[in-house]
């Protein structure tokens, strides 16, 4: 009898080991986070809240995850454009000398910060979806860092289809123009023309403005 | 059709053709009467059978299953006994091996003691002091009856002698009396010698009858197990459930032990092995450490086992003492190692724990100032005070190993007792449905009675009827078809 219930105990621990075994092949737990920056406008006066924002990534970013930041200028789509972008060691001590890099790398692009006359918006997401999907990641987060008003240069086309399948798109202090102030409708149709975008691709799509509450910013 | 068609069948107004439909129903069920109540006795009977003849067998299983757990719980507390003996005999084998070993020895040393008062004692007997031999003829001089002065003086002279021989013989009697008393004072010291030699004996003699009395009671306890008493069988199921609650109690605290262990090397782990890769759901960092502490719980088992202390691997124990050793020595060494590691494993999470607050502090301060920093330690007073939590995280790693160690002595009273406790629990579950399916039978038989009550109902009018024309009729032809 005793040996019996020892040798079930034998079989249930293979049997763990191989179920175990089994997942091995799950998909990618990390997670990728590509923060777009507008640089337009009076956006360069934000830096501080840019800046947290950027803080708050590295601090909650674990090894094995990717972090990007690119600027949204005239003509986004370009490997110009961004500022870093890396994908953290396994090893927690490789990753947080990462992060210190990563870091002084921000301050001096926020150092020399110049302000861009247009807004190319579609340009960087395609960019960021283009580079999230190289991460493989199974978790992939773009936060756009803008008032969500675009402003193409003259010549420029971005009538294409975003490739923002599965990706959490999330607008960050969506400023409030002028003409916003004088018609909030066309704040709420900005924000809806974006959200049905986004969901029209596969993406889901969501806005946080208080940035004092950056706790849920990278929740799915 | 639908409803209102079916109902409207027999005529336009729904009342009419809804009371002929009502006439047609009970007319059939009326003349169904006969083999509805048939079937209704039948299911019940059958519902009945089916849920007693279950009940049965699980009774049947419930005895089984008692009869089993019963086995069990007097065979586990048969080779407890025997261990309890086994542990007594022993322990007088050690004493006997010990004390007795000595008494050759102590033997010789008695009979040593004892010649030796006895040769004193030898020594010592008084030999009284013998006469002088020629006092017959003094004494028959004595008798001559004259007034010769000569023989007055001769006597005198004798008496003289007699005096003096008298006196020296005393003084011999004295010195050797003297020499008696000093050999009987020499004979103290083996006195008390003997007499300490006999206490410690007495002492060794009473200890052994103890361990028999100690004896006695097991076997006492032994014999009763043997017997299969009730009473017996209650006090140990009572015993092995105390033992399963205890023992319980005791592994939730070492998992929680294993838990603070886990957390202490999960962190460094994934400095070693990366945090990237996963088994299954589990990160590779989080399964090397739960790996290395089921490897040391599993080396305490081990070690446990070579003393001899638990006896879950019946093949370790009965290796012989030499090979018992060596695996206990092997597994202590193992158990040590993996210790030290994890004492190492603790000082990296320290140091990890406290780049990552660098880190932190680094980012949450004024951004420009602080990006230029590079991870260079704080003031010397705050490195000593890091110091105290790094020692401490140390230290409890390596002690957490060698307290888990004895996680397997509830781990085997929790087997053991697991075994009749769960066949208990068994037993009640098994009453219990076969109770339940005893009052499933009797509410299956009362059930088909109401529905014969109430089919009877539904068709009282034309039952009414029939039971009115077979009264008018002669002869009292009034048995009914159902009745």
């Amino acid at each position: 009898m005793m040996q019996a219930a020892k040798n079930a105990l034998a079989a249930l621990t293979l049997a763990g080991i191989a179920a175990a075994s089994a997942g091995c092949a799950d998909a990618n737990r990390n997670t990728a986070v590509y923060l777009l920056l507008d640089t337009s406008g009076t956006y360069t006066e934000e830096i501080d809240r840019a800046n947290a924002i950027v803080n708050y990534l590295l601090g909650s970013l674990d090894t094995g995850d990717s972090l990007a930041v690119a600027r949204i200028d005239s003509a986004s789509f370009s490997e110009e454009d961004i500022v870093e972008r890396t994908t953290f060691d396994g090893q927690p001590s490789k990753a947080n000398e990462q992060k210190r890099g990563f870091r002084r790398t921000m301050t001096a692009f926020f150092d020399d910060l110049e302000s861009a006359p247009y807004t190319d918006i579609r340009g960087g997401l395609l960019q960021a979806g283009e580079w999230l999907e190289e991460t493989d990641a199974g978790e992939r987060h773009i936060l756009i860092f803008s008032d969500l008003k675009e402003e193409l240069p003259p010549g420029h086309r971005r009538d294409f289809e975003l490739p923002l399948k599965n990706t959490d798109v999330v607008a960050l202090n969506v400023a409030k123009l002028r003409p916003d102030q004088v018609d909030p409708q066309r704040y709420l149709d900005r924000l809806d023309s974006w959200r049905q975008e986004v969901a029209e691709v596969g993406g889901r799509f969501r806005m946080i403005n208080d940035l004092s509450r950056l706790e849920g910013l990278l929740r799915q | 059709m639908s409803f209102n068609d079916l109902l409207t069948v027999w005529a336009d107004n729904p009342a009419l053709s809804g009371a002929i439909w009502l006439i047609l129903l009970v007319t059939a069920l009326y003349l169904a009467r006969q083999p509805a109540h048939e079937l209704f006795t039948a299911t019940g009977r059958l519902a009945e059978r089916g849920l007693r003849t279950a009940a049965h067998a699980l009774r049947r299983g419930e005895a089984l299953l008692a009869r089993r757990n019963r086995e069990v719980l007097l065979g586990m507390a048969a080779e407890s006994a025997e261990r309890d003996i086994e542990r007594e005999f022993e322990r007088v084998a050690t004493m006997v091996n010990r004390d007795l070993s000595g008494y050759p020895a102590l033997q010789r040393e008695l009979s040593q003691i004892i010649t030796q008062i006895d040769e004193d004692y030898r020594s010592s007997t008084q030999e009284p002091p013998t006469p002088p031999p020629w006092t017959e003829a003094v004494e028959a001089l004595a008798r001559i009856e004259t007034r010769d002065p000569t023989v007055a003086r001769v006597l005198e002279d004798i008496r003289g002698t007699l005096e003096k021989s008298s006196q020296r013989a005393l003084g011999e009697y004295r010195k050797e009396s003297r020499k008696r008393h000093d050999l009987l004072k020499r004979m103290l010291p083996s006195w008390r010698k003997l007499s300490a030699k006999l206490h410690d004996v007495s002492g060794q003699i009473m200890g052994l009858e103890a361990r028999a009395a100690k004896i006695d009671s097991h076997m006492e306890r032994y014999e009763k197990i043997r017997a299969g008493e009730d009473a017996t069988v209650r006090t140990l199921s009572s015993s092995s459930l105390t033992q399963f609650l205890i023992a319980g109690l005791v592994l939730v605290i070492a998992t929680f032990g294993a838990i603070i262990n886990f957390h202490l090397i999960a962190l460094p782990m994934s400095e070693m092995v990366g945090g990237n890769s996963y088994i299954g759901p589990m990160q590779t960092a989080d399964v090397a450490a739960l790996v290395i502490i089921m490897v040391e719980i599993t080396m305490g088992l081990f070690l446990m086992e070579s003393l001899r202390i638990t006896r879950l691997f019946p093949v370790i124990g009965a290796l012989d003492d030499r090979k018992r050793r060596a695996m206990a020595w092997a597994a202590f060494t193992f158990l040590f190692l993996l210790a030290g590691v994890e004492s190492a494993l603790a000082y990296m999470r320290d140091m990890l724990a406290a780049d990552q607050q660098h880190l932190i502090q680094m980012l949450s301060s004024a951004g420009e100032s602080a990006a230029g920093g590079s991870g260079e330690g704080g003031p010397a007073n705050e490195a000593a005070l890091r110091m105290i939590p790094a020692i401490g995280q140390m230290l409890l790693g390596f002690i957490l190993p060698f307290v888990l160690v004895f996680v397997a002595v509830p781990l085997e009273s929790f087997i053991h007792a697991a075994r009749t406790v769960v066949g208990v629990v068994a037993i009640g579950f098994l009453r219990t449905l076969a109770t339940f399916l005893r009052v499933g039978a009797a509410a299956s038989r009362a059930a088909a009675r109401v529905l014969i009550q109430l089919y009877d109902f539904v068709i009282f009018l034309p039952l009414a009827i029939e039971r009115a024309t077979r009264g008018a009729l002669p002869n009292g032809r009034s048995r009914g078809a159902g009745e």
